[in-house]
């Protein structure tokens, strides 16, 4: 059923200082409310169980990205759309703009946002598959200051993440180390657009005289939160792309993630084309 | 709350619930019936409006968030009794059917064609894959598209 809309409260906050304090004034109490996208989805199945929330839209310091010698920052409130038009994202965090243009249609690109990708903490999101392959770090602001904190390990259990109720995800940043990397990031959804992956895989490595080197694959849906494939990337790790190497990783592969039976995809599926993608990623590597 | 915006040039100030969906107060408050609601969760595009130079799901969007903001709804795309170009080829080349999904079809086209006056066939496709048709009148509305910018 429908929800009642004068039961909810959305205060737009005149600063970025006037919102924290607002986080911090009444712990809990309030919440963030970025570009809806996931939100008021829930507010019109009637499935929005808080009632209070900050409107963090307009704050002008949780956009724009930036980019130095060594990083690219990026504001929370970063939308897809504003991804795939970075000329530095475009060349070297190619996987984050992929994800950003398989994310729902245009018009949830305009107002959809990294931050809120983060937050929402869905297992199924898209874009944060490819911020763990790219090591991105974190920070929460407060009206006590700020910490950054790796992506990886940021959350904890369904639903769940390192975010005290009176902190805000304000930046997201990588560190600009994915030159001569091979990059490769596949959706697997029932439709190129609007749909919810059942399978993610955002995947690089470098090459090092035929041999493996550095390599990260992430993967989505198949597990309570968004997993780095830790114990794979070890099993890879200085060994030539053949048929064993495929072997013994897809087997490692199998152990480290979780995949389950629910409304878009079943247990099975989702293992076998995890599978499947990271046979497909590391034949990508020969060539 | 009050909010103040410009809807199709129309500079409107009205006292809204913050949460209230844009969608309802298009139709309900400002009588903009031309916006329809098809699936009211974002997947469908039959409430696409142009917020600020983008196509928005306007069942998706509190109104809240638009203070400041101008608006294009389908009512606001014809000028005068000029049709846009767009909505002369829907009608010409079978663009419509039961009409449900035409005001977004046309809102998202021509927010394309504005972005990019000569789109390829898969920018198409891209442009217009958030919005659904349950007539599947697909190669219709896509030859409709075509034909809006070959003009």
């Amino acid at each position: 059923m429908r929800a009642f809309v004068p039961n909810y409260e959305l205060t737009t906050p005149s600063s970025l200082a006037d919102a924290l304090a607002l986080l911090n004034g009444e712990p809990g109490v309030w919440k963030p409310f970025a570009g809806g996208t996931d939100l008021m989805v829930l507010l019109e199945a009637g499935r929005l169980p808080h009632r209070h929330y900050v409107n963090i839209w307009g704050l002008p310091e949780l956009r724009g990205i930036e980019a130095t010698d060594t990083h690219v920052t990026l504001g929370a409130l970063t939308t897809y759309t504003d991804v795939q038009s970075h000329s530095i994202l475009q060349s070297e965090f190619p996987m984050l703009c992929q994800a950003a243009s398989e994310t729902g249609g245009l018009a949830i690109q305009n107002r959809g946002t990294l931050g809120g990708n983060i937050v929402n903490a869905s297992p199924a999101a898209d874009s944060p598959p490819a911020l763990l392959a790219y090591d991105a770090e974190i920070e929460l602001i407060s009206t006590a200051g700020s910490r950054w904190l790796p992506y990886r390990g940021f959350h904890t259990g369904y639903k769940q993440m390192l975010i005290a109720p009176h902190e805000l995800l304000a930046r997201i940043r990588m560190p600009r180390n994915t030159r001569n990397a091979t990059h490769y990031y596949r959706k697997i959804g029932t439709r190129k657009a609007q749909a919810i992956s059942k399978v993610c895989l955002a995947a690089l490595a470098k090459l090092d005289h035929d041999q493996i080197g550095d390599v990260k694959i992430a993967l989505g849906s198949v597990a309570p939160v968004v997993v780095r494939c830790v114990q794979t990337e070890v099993a890879l790790r200085g060994q030539e792309p053949d048929s064993a190497t495929i072997k013994s990783a897809c087997a490692m592969l199998a152990k480290e993630i979780s995949p389950i039976d629910d409304i878009r995809s079943t247990a099975d599926y989702r293992l076998q084309v995890a599978k499947n993608l990271l046979t497909d990623f590391l034949l990508t590597l020969r060539s | 709350m009050i909010v103040s915006f410009t809807i199709n040039d129309e500079s409107r100030t009205i006292d809204v619930l913050p949460m209230a969906r844009l969608l309802d107060v298009l139709r309900e408050q400002c009588h903009l019936t031309g916006t329809k609601e098809g699936c009211g969760e974002g997947e469908c595009g039959a409430c696409t409006v142009i917020l600020d130079g983008q196509i928005v799901n306007s069942c998706l969007v509190p109104v809240a968030q638009v203070n400041g903001s101008s608006i294009t709804t389908i009512e606001g795309v014809a000028q005068q009794d000029q049709l846009h170009a767009v909505q002369q080829a829907f009608i010409d080349h079978g663009g419509a059917q039961c009409g449900i999904c035409t005001p977004g079809m046309v809102l998202a086209a021509v927010d394309l064609l504005n972005r990019n006056p000569q789109p390829s066939e898969s920018e198409i496709r891209n442009g217009l894959a958030g919005n659904l048709c349950r007539c599947t009148g697909y190669m219709k509305i896509f030859e409709s598209v075509v034909r809006a910018y070959q003009k």
